[in-house]
């Protein structure tokens, strides 16, 4: 199965981000795109999360999917434990089932804090973490190992491998290694001067 | 090289506040003594004295129980319709314009102006209540409504995607950003509602009140009674504040945590 995006125009006053854009996303399996800084990868999960509005284009195979994201920013309730921000999205998540999941990517000593109390990295996990269990068809992920060490990106990526088996997902990362550790299917470029698919 | 943690540096500047508390006590004193006449100004041995004379009568209660009732009456009227008010403003602008007139008229309008004219269409002994719930309204509202438009954009867009519903982001997202808001309008609003609903007693005298004993006290000139009772107020005003405000902490705190 493959969701297809056709004819993809934004811009945002000068600025051409989008122009007659094609590609298609390989369902059931990681697609991963690739892009200097500022060539739209995150315009077009905007695009695809319905946050902005395409000038013109089709999304359709992608409006009546449920989605889950990690976005660029972390984006966590700062007074809500890490516990509480995942059950936000996921209520019907057992409060057990979010503990051991924020325990296997080592956030088990921390399960209760206000999340303005925790580092970076560990506001990065409970971002992912709250993605992945949230109920989605598409589970698009903004660069969502950045800030983490190398052992525990290592521990992250296998994690979050393991619960997108089989689910669509599309995966923004700069980091080429980050793409084959998620076992990626497919490659999606975004140029500056116009994207094309790869 | 000596050093002081933070807990000396807090007990240090609390033995501080009590020696200035008991410094402005014992000028009082002095100074009620200088002048000898408690009418012109009453020691606070005499004050001390005459709460307790009240304190052992049943009008004593009765007259803060009347007052305290219909001032946090109205406060908690207030704080629920600008509540409600401020929610429909943020959703339809409409709204916000309507009220906008009322508001700047009951903020502008003298405690006075709006006490004479609500003695028309109100009995005296729910006057407190209306005058309260004047005052704090728009207080509550303007503070509310700025709580709302606060809320972090990229928080609401969040929720969007992951299709939290209204339900939830008002309890896990709104509640947490406009609480700050809310609480220091509580704060002002508490001192003010009190402070109107006390001086709208005194003009509209309802029988058992607080305002009628500060009325007596005028009348027969007794300022023991005057000043007894202005601490009673000012005692009663604080520790409901700070009670109301460590309740509303451990609620939002509950609420945050199920």
């Amino acid at each position: 199965m493959e969701l297809n995006i056709r004819g993809l125009k934004k811009r945002y006053g000068d600025v051409t981000v989008f122009d007659h854009f094609d590609c298609s996303l390989l369902g059931c399996a990681v697609n991963v795109v690739f892009g200097p800084s500022g060539a739209g990868k995150t315009t077009l999960l905007r695009l695809v999360m319905g946050l902005a509005r395409p000038d013109a284009g089709d999304l359709s195979s992608l409006s009546d999917l449920k989605v889950g994201a990690v976005f660029q920013e972390d984006r966590l309730c700062d007074n809500l434990s890490p516990v509480s921000n995942v059950k936000l999205v996921a209520p019907s998540v057992s409060r057990e089932a979010i503990q051991r999941a924020l325990s296997s990517v080592g956030l088990g000593s921390c399960l209760d804090k206000p999340a303005r109390e925790l580092s970076g990295g560990m506001r990065r996990r409970v971002a992912l973490i709250r993605a992945l269990l949230s109920d989605y068809d598409l589970l698009l992920l903004d660069e969502p190992f950045k800030g983490l060490d190398e052992t525990t990106k290592e521990t992250v990526i296998t994690y979050t491998r393991g619960m997108t088996a089989g689910r669509t997902v599309l995966l923004v990362t700069h980091d080429r290694q980050e793409a084959l550790a998620m076992d990626a299917r497919r490659i999606i470029t975004v140029k500056t001067e116009g994207p094309e698919t790869g | 090289m000596a050093s002081t943690s933070p807990s000396d540096g807090g007990s240090r500047r609390n033995a501080i506040r009590v020696w200035s508390v008991l410094l402005w006590l014992a000028v009082w004193q002095i100074a009620a003594m200088a002048i000898g006449h408690d009418i012109l100004l009453v020691s606070p041995v005499t004050v001390v004295r005459r709460l307790v004379e009240l304190a052992v009568t049943g009008s004593f209660w009765n007259s803060i129980g009347f007052s305290l009732l219909r001032i946090i009456g109205g406060f908690f009227l207030a704080a629920g319709t600008g509540l409600l008010f401020a929610a429909a403003s943020y959703r339809f602008r409409a709204i916000e314009i309507m009220l906008e007139p009322p508001m700047q008229t009951i903020k502008a309008t003298p405690v006075a102006s709006f006490v004479i004219l609500i003695l028309i269409w109100v009995p005296s002994r729910n006057l407190s209540v209306v005058i309260s719930f004047l005052m704090v309204l728009p207080i509550m509202y303007t503070n509310v409504l700025a709580g709302i438009r606060s809320t972090d954009r990229q928080l609401l867009e969040m929720a969007d995607v992951f299709r939290v519903p209204t339900g939830r982001r008002i309890r896990y997202i709104y509640v947490s950003q406009v609480l700050p808001y809310f609480r220091s309008a509580c704060s002002v609003a508490l001192g003010l509602g009190w402070k109107s609903g006390i001086a709208a007693e005194v003009i509209g005298i309802p029988v058992g009140s607080i305002g009628e004993k500060l009325y007596q006290s005028k009348i027969f000139l007794d300022t023991p009674d005057l000043f007894a009772w202005t601490l009673v107020i000012i005692v009663v005003s604080v520790c409901f504040e700070k009670l109301f405000l460590k309740m509303l902490d451990a609620a939002v705190g509950k609420l945050e945590r199920m």
